[in-house]
C-alpha cells in the first residue's frame, strides 16, 4: 500500500515535469485568484481598521459647529455670520451636559525658523481644544490664563511641524516666525496619525484664538465651534440644545431656517467605515470573480488536455495499471498543483498586503479565514478539473482509451 | 505441437464471440472462434479488415473480455475475471506493441520503458537495470534519455517492444507492428521479433496484413468473417 502511495507519488511528479507548461497555468490560475481575494479583504480590514481607530482618536462625543446651513446639494453655507467668543461662553455656561467648549480660528500661513520653511495650518483656539480634539500635550504645557485673555504670542505644535522647522533638536522655547511676528513654542502635541479622509492630523500650529484674531485674521470672528460632550450625555438631546440656544442668540423667527450647523463627528465616522465597508466587500466581489475566471482557466487547460489524457491512461490500463492506481496518479498531480497555487497565492498575497499596508499607512489584519477560504475553494476547482476527467477516462476499457480521439 | 520447440499449451480458446453495439446495430466482430496457441509459438493473424483478427488480439490480449465463450490463459479462466483482475494478467505476463507505438510524449525512452516495472512494484535499482537491459536488446544503447519526438519511428516502435520485454512477459502481443514504418524498418523489428522469440522463448502473436512480415511467423493464422478460416504452420526449413 506505501509502496502504491510511492509509486503514485513518483508518477505525479513526473507527469508535473513533463507537462510543465500546462502545470503552470494551472497553477497560475489558482494564485491569481487566491492572491487577488486575499489581498482584496485584507486591505479592506485594514482600511476599515483605520477607520474605526480614527473614531477614537477624534475623541469621543464630539460636536462641531460651524456656519451656514447643512452641507448638501443646493444648501448655501456661504455668506452665513459666524460666531463670537460670546456664542461660546453662552455654550458654556448654559448648557450642562458640554464638557469642552473650543472655539476655532483657522489661517493657512508659512512658518519660518532659522532657514527653514513650512506651510502649515494655524488655528487659534483655548485650552478646552485639547480635550475636544483628544490631544494630549507629549512635551511643555497648553496655554496659561493669562496668555489666553491677552493674546500672548505662544504656541503649541505638532509632531509634523516639529520634524519639518527643528528636526530632531527640542522645539520648547524655540522662536517661530509667524508672517510678522515670533511666537515661542511652549508645547509639543503627542502624534495622531493620518486622518479619516488622509490628512496629516499633527501638521498643525496652536496659539490662543486672541492672539490669532488680532494678528492674522484681524476680527473677532471664530469659524468653528467643536464641543466636546459629557460621557453618557445623550447626543440629540444636546444638539437640540445646541440648536436652540444658537436660534435664539443669532434672532432667528420662528419661520427662518438655521443659519448654522451642528454635526455630531462619530456618526460622521460611522457613515464613513460603512462605505468603506461597502467597498471592501465590492472589492471582494470582483476579486471572487476572478478566482472563479482562474477556475475556469483551470478547467479550460484541463479539458483540452483530455485527449491526450485520455491515450495516456489507455496506455497505462493496457501495460498494467489498475484503475484506482491511474486515479490515485492523476488525484495526487491534481493536489500538488492546487496546494502549489494555494501556497504561492498566499505568500504573494500576504507580501502584497505587507507592502500596501505600509505604503497606505494601514494597519495589517492577517485574516486566517479568508486565507483558507480561497486556498480551499482553488484546491476544489485544481481537484474536480484535475481528477474528474481521469476518473471518466479510467473508467474506459483500455482499448478504448487507447483509441480516443 | 512439438515442432520449432513449441512447449506446452498457453492460450486456448473455445467458442469465443464477440458482440458489439446494441439492438439493430449489433456487429458480430467474432463468430465462435477456437485457437490454441503453444508456448513459444510465433503465430501471425492476417486477413482483410473487419475480419476480426484485431478483435481476436485484444481478447488474447485482455484487453477486452469475450462476449461469450471461453478463454483459458494456461490454467486461468479470463472470461471469468473481472477488470482489475486482468489488469493483472497484462501486467505480470503480457506485453504489447501497437502501431501507433503509444509511448508516453515528452518522457524519456527510459522512463517509458520502466513504466510497467512501476506499476510491479519494483525498486528503482532493478528498473534502472532491467530497462537499460531492455533497450540495450532492442539496440538503443545510447538513447535512454531521448524522448519518442527526437526518435525515428523505427526507434520508437523500438522503445515499444523494451517497454513490452523489460518485464520479461511469457506473451509478446504485437498490433500491425510494422504498420507505420516503411519496409526497410518493419523488417528490422521483424528480425528483433523473431530473435526475441527465438532466444527468449517468448510466445509471439501478431496481427498483420503484410505477406512478407507474416512471413517471419512460425504459424499463420487467417481470419475472414469473425472466424479462423485457415491455420498453417510453416515447416521447418
Amino acid at each position: 500500500m506505501n509502496q502504491m502511495l510511492l509509486n503514485a507519488l513518483l508518477l505525479a511528479l513526473r507527469a508535473i515535469r513533463r507537462n510543465l507548461m500546462r502545470s503552470f497555468l494551472t497553477v497560475l490560475g489558482i494564485v491569481i485568484g487566491v492572491g487577488a481575494v486575499i489581498t482584496m479583504v485584507t486591505l479592506g480590514n485594514g482600511a476599515t481598521r483605520m477607520v474605526s481607530d480614527q473614531i477614537s482618536s477624534l475623541g469621543s462625543n464630539l460636536l462641531i459647529l460651524r456656519p451656514g446651513q447643512q452641507l448638501g446639494p443646493g444648501r448655501e453655507s456661504a455668506g452665513a455670520a459666524t460666531f463670537r467668543l460670546t456664542d461660546v461662553e453662552a455654550l458654556q455656561a448654559q448648557i450642562p451636559s458640554l464638557r469642552a467648549v473650543a472655539p476655532v480660528v483657522g489661517s493657512r500661513v508659512t512658518l519660518v525658523v532659522g532657514s527653514q520653511n513650512w506651510s502649515s495650518q494655524v488655528s487659534g483656539t483655548n485650552n478646552a481644544y485639547f480635550t475636544a480634539g483628544n490631544w494630549k500635550i507629549a512635551a511643555g504645557r497648553s496655554f496659561e490664563e493669562d496668555e489666553e485673555t491677552a493674546g500672548k504670542a505662544v504656541c503649541v505644535i505638532g509632531d509634523t511641524v516639529r520634524k519639518q522647522l527643528f528636526g530632531s533638536a527640542s522645539p520648547l522655547g524655540g522662536e517661530l516666525r509667524v508672517k510678522n511676528f515670533t511666537c515661542v513654542v511652549v508645547g509639543l502635541l503627542a502624534a495622531k496619525g493620518q486622518g479619516a479622509m488622509g490628512q496629516d492630523q499633527d501638521d498643525v500650529v496652536l496659539m490662543p484664538i486672541r492672539t490669532v484674531q488680532r494678528r492674522l485674521t484681524g476680527n473677532q470672528d471664530v469659524s468653528t465651534v467643536m464641543l466636546s460632550m459629557r460621557d453618557g450625555a445623550n447626543t440629540d438631546q444636546v444638539m437640540v440644545q445646541i440648536r436652540r440656544l444658537m436660534r435664539e442668540r443669532r434672532k432667528l423667527a420662528e419661520s427662518e431656517e438655521d443659519n448654522f450647523n451642528v454635526m455630531d463627528t462619530k456618526q460622521i465616522a460611522e457613515t464613513l467605515s460603512g462605505t468603506i465597508r461597502t467597498m471592501t466587500g465590492l472589492l471582494g466581489a470582483v476579486a471572487a470573480v476572478s478566482l472563479l475566471v482562474g477556475g475556469i482557466g483551470i478547467m479550460n487547460i484541463m479539458l483540452v488536455s483530455v485527449t491526450e489524457r485520455t491515450r495516456e491512461i489507455g496506455i497505462r490500463l493496457a501495460i498494467g495499471a489498475l484503475e484506482h492506481e491511474v486515479l490515485l496518479q492523476f488525484l495526487i498531480e491534481a493536489v500538488v498543483l492546487s496546494a502549489l497555487g494555494g501556497l504561492i497565492g498566499i505568500t504573494l498575497a500576504f507580501v502584497a498586503c505587507l507592502g500596501l499596508t505600509a505604503l497606505m499607512n494601514m494597519p495589517f489584519l492577517f485574516n486566517p479565514g479568508i486565507n483558507l477560504l480561497a486556498f480551499v475553494f482553488s484546491a476544489v476547482i485544481g481537484i474536480v478539473f484535475g481528477y474528474m476527467p481521469a476518473r471518466r477516462a479510467a473508467s474506459l476499457d483500455p482499448i478504448v482509451a487507447l483509441r480516443y480521439e | 505441437m512439438t515442432q520449432n520447440g513449441v512447449g506446452a499449451l498457453l492460450i486456448s480458446l473455445r467458442k469465443v464471440t464477440k458482440t458489439y453495439g446494441e439492438g439493430t446495430a449489433t456487429v458480430q466482430a467474432l463468430n465462435g472462434v477456437d485457437l490454441d496457441i503453444g508456448q513459444g509459438e510465433f503465430v501471425a493473424i492476417m486477413g482483410p479488415s473487419g475480419s476480426g483478427k484485431s478483435t481476436a488480439l485484444n481478447i488474447l490480449g485482455c484487453l477486452d473480455a469475450p462476449s461469450s465463450g471461453h478463454y483459458l490463459f494456461r490454467d486461468i479462466e479470463v472470461d471469468a475475471l473481472t477488470r482489475n483482475q486482468r489488469a493483472l494478467l497484462r501486467r505480470y505476463y503480457l506485453g504489447f506493441v501497437f502501431q501507433g507505438f503509444n509511448l508516453l510524449s515528452r518522457t524519456s525512452a527510459q522512463e517509458n520503458v520502466e513504466l510497467p516495472l512501476l506499476y510491479r512494484g519494483e525498486d528503482a535499482v532493478h528498473r534502472h537495470d532491467a530497462s537499460r537491459r531492455a533497450l540495450a536488446q532492442v539496440g538503443l544503447t545510447g538513447w535512454e534519455h531521448h524522448t519518442p519526438a527526437e526518435l525515428s519511428g523505427g526507434q520508437q516502435q523500438r522503445v515499444a517492444i523494451a517497454r513490452a520485454i523489460a518485464t520479461q512477459p511469457l506473451v509478446l502481443l504485437a498490433d500491425e507492428p510494422t504498420g507505420n514504418l516503411d519496409s526497410k524498418r518493419g523488417h528490422e523489428i521483424m528480425e528483433l521479433l523473431v530473435s526475441l522469440n527465438r532466444d527468449q522463448g517468448i510466445t509471439v502473436i501478431m496481427v498483420t496484413h503484410e505477406p512478407d512480415m507474416a512471413a517471419y511467423a512460425s504459424r499463420v493464422v487467417r481470419f475472414a468473417d469473425g472466424n479462423v478460416d485457415s491455420d498453417s504452420m510453416k515447416v521447418a526449413a
